[in-house]
């Protein structure tokens, strides 16, 4: 086991991956030599040249077409968009050829080979265009499976099981927790089921369900309520699409209650989506509404990131309003 | 830095603008309408026998188009896109390739899947999106896709495949294989960014694609002239630093002689290289068009007189390679085939309503399974309602 932070789980990671596949290649914005404006690429171009460890054009639809063509062809791209906010242009490539290439070709040619990765998210006094979370946009295309890690180990083993699975795959990095998140982390080769959700904490009160780095949120206040008395079980759901539907529900079947929290706004984010699911599932066996804690519904503002947050004190709040209902 | 890639260029010392209009780009055209070469016109790589080749693919796209044109208004496919007198881009395109080389096309190229071996039945089937077309019934008529002949299946969206094909011919070149990529589309599809993204693409990569426009004057309604200002999508190739040449599209010669010429080049260089065909589509863009609402049948009429089909037939009588008894024989043959693989296809089961969830992932997961159950039980409660699939659930 070695400590490293959640960039270092990714590049080691990237490192496996490429050592163990020719055909695998990382590129986007800023990759290559200078190793990514993050440093997740830190050392790949050195190792296994410039060919498969690349810059790219500022381009991001290009990047996507190109990465949709090698895996079309038989290679393993590992995409990189610089931030999430960025990944817009490349909207089109990625939810009307990436996520359909298999199904409408009846699999004459698919493109399963492909990894994008993404920093997302808030928290690092980043505006409006270094924030945002848009998992749930994702989320509404079949055909693309959807992993955010909250940690170093969850990271590499998440990662590899992303760019080995046999679709595409976005994979949101929380890029708060980059550095912020240090843990021990195996050397060696290891993957995580990918569509499988982690019960991190027993409880028997409350559910409490969040994915990336809002699992730092969900833990805090499960802290507090613990003070008042109150059993959190916190669930890490780790695969937005496909979600895990049983873990979740047999987690609401013990507690009765579900309080899910996400960093992106409020309206028609996934935690709406798993709310609706949760319901149907358990209808019989809830003792309060299920709690959405999200983002306010504005852009993700600069000055005001606190206010707009779905901090720890709103999911406390919360928590004890699902109790006391 | 690097600042070798400023290019010094002559100084002036007074403001001058460069017009790009002004930059001239020579149209490669090789055989004349009437069948004969022009004087000194350097002849591409082709005999007999791979004439007769191309010629018959030429005819079946014909015969093809003229029948499914008339399957569509009888109501027997819900939609046809013909290629009338362009047929030479794509079935030239195919016919200066290798079969190992992937095609990438935008949707008005089944001249060179016709080329390639896709037989009568494989189109039928996807038109008529029956239980045996590749594509499973889930596209359109003439979203065409073969692996077995390295033809992508079509994806409508406009363009897509530009910065795809750059990429697939890249992970070629990764692998040494000796194969290169050639990607189709139009005039219009070059105002999309997915052009430009491609271009530069390929450009910085070292790509080894061809990109062939069909520039056949229309997009849909819209004449080229409202598409784009400048010297055609050549002159964009030149900009992003990529090997470029104009050509007669109507020539099948001046097609095969690009191709040929840009594959050697692709492949010993490693480079992406632009070809831009002059065409005119002469047919309506789709069957849901209708082109006398926005342009003259004087226009048509002329570019009627500059028919590719017709051209390389006076090319090959000339040549004694073909005489007007086959091309009779050929195209009586052709229609009565396609008439007969017509009733066949339509009769065809369309797919199981299994086939609704499978390939959305590499296998089914959980939650579409469940729905299928779900769907399937609904269906038994009303099989009326759904004649296709009813009477087949397991």
């Amino acid at each position: 086991m070695a400590q490293m932070n959640l960039l270092q789980a990714i590049n080691n990671a990237l490192d496996i991956a490429m050592a163990e596949n020719d055909s695998a290649l990382c590129f986007g914005e800023d990759v290559g030599h200078f190793g990514g404006v993050f440093r997740a690429t830190s050392g790949l171009q050195e190792k296994y040249g410039k060919a498969r460890c690349f810059n790219t054009p500022l381009v991001e639809q290009g990047i996507i077409g190109f990465a949709n063509g090698l895996a079309a062809q038989g290679s393993t791209p590992i995409a990189e968009i610089q931030f999430a906010d960025y990944i817009f242009p490349a909207f089109d490539q990625i939810v009307n050829e990436s996520a359909k290439f298999r199904y409408r070709s009846g699999n004459e040619f698919n493109v399963g080979n492909l990894t994008i990765r993404t920093p997302y998210g808030g928290g690092i006094a980043g505006g409006l265009y270094h924030s945002q979370s848009p998992e749930a946009y994702f989320a509404h295309t079949p055909g693309l499976k959807i992993v955010v890690p909250r940690n170093p180990y969850q990271a590499k083993g998440l990662l590899l099981a992303s760019i080995r699975d046999d679709n595409p795959v976005i994979f949101f990095e929380p890029k708060r927790l980059y550095r912020a998140s240090v843990g021990e982390v195996p050397e060696e080769d290891y993957q995580l089921p990918i569509g499988k959700a982690e019960v991190t904490q027993q409880g028997s009160d409350i559910s409490l369900l969040a994915w990336g780095a809002q699992m730092e949120i969900i833990e805090k206040a499960a802290e507090m309520a613990k003070k008042d008395g109150i059993s959190c079980e916190i669930i890490d759901l780790r695969t937005i699409l496909p979600w895990d539907v049983e873990t979740i529900a047999n987690s609401v079947l013990k507690t009765g209650r579900l309080l899910i929290s996400q960093e992106a706004p409020l309206t028609a984010g996934f935690a709406s989506e798993i709310a609706a699911t949760i319901q149907q599932e358990c209808f019989l066996h809830l003792e309060s509404p299920i709690e959405r804690v999200c983002g306010i519904d504005t852009p993700y503002p600069l000055s005001l990131e606190k206010e707009h947050a779905a901090d720890h004190l709103k999911v406390y709040e919360a928590i004890k309003r699902s109790i006391n209902y | 830095m690097n600042t070798d890639i400023y290019k010094e260029g002559p100084v002036v010392h007074n403001a001058a603008f460069i017009d790009g209009h002004s930059v001239e780009i020579p149209i490669l055209k090789i055989l004349q309408q009437d069948g004969t070469v022009y004087d000194g016109a350097e002849l591409p790589d082709i005999n007999e026998e791979h004439a007769v080749k191309i010629y018959k693919a030429l005819a079946f796209h014909r015969a093809l188009d003229e029948r499914m044109i008339g399957a569509q208004r009888q109501g027997r496919i819900s939609f046809y896109m013909a290629a009338l007198g362009e047929e030479a881009a794509s079935v030239g395109g195919a016919a200066g390739l290798e079969a190992q080389d992937m095609i990438m096309a935008q949707y008005r190229e089944q001249g060179a899947l016709i080329y390639r071996g896709f037989s009568l039945e494989d189109f039928m089937n996807q038109m008529f999106s029956n239980e045996k077309d590749l594509g499973k019934g889930r596209q359109m008529p003439i979203h065409y896709g073969s692996n077995a002949l390295n033809y992508m299946t079509i994806s409508s969206p406009l363009g897509t495949q530009i910065p795809q094909a750059a990429g697939y011919a890249y992970g070629q070149k990764l692998q040494g294989k000796d194969a290169v990529t050639l990607c189709y589309f139009g005039e219009g599809a070059a105002s999309e960014g997915d052009f430009h993204a491609g271009l530069n693409m390929a450009a910085v990569h070292n790509a080894p694609v061809i990109f062939f426009c069909r520039n056949n004057g229309y997009a849909i309604s819209t004449p080229s002239d409202e598409q784009y200002v400048g010297n055609g999508i050549a002159s964009r190739g030149v900009g992003y630093g990529i090997k470029t040449i104009r050509i007669d599209g109507n020539d099948i010669l001046a097609v095969l002689k690009a191709v040929q010429l840009a594959r050697m080049y692709a492949l010993e260089e490693n480079k992406p290289v632009i070809i831009e065909a002059m065409s005119y589509r002469l047919g309506a863009h789709s069957t849901s068009d209708d082109p006398s609402g926005y342009r003259t049948k004087e226009e048509e009429e002329k570019w009627h007189a500059h028919d590719p089909i017709s051209r390389m037939k006076s090319w090959m009588l000339a040549k004694n390679w073909w005489n007007e008894e086959q091309e009779t024989a050929l195209f009586e043959q052709l229609r009565e085939d396609i008439l007969a693989a017509v009733k066949v296809a339509e009769k065809i089961d369309k797919p199981p309503v299994e086939d609704l969830v499978t390939d959305v992932y590499d296998q089914v997961p959980e939650h579409l399974q469940k729905q299928l159950e779900s769907l399937k039980t609904h269906i038994k409660k009303y099989p009326e309602a759904y004649p296709f699939t009813a009477g087949r659930i397991k």
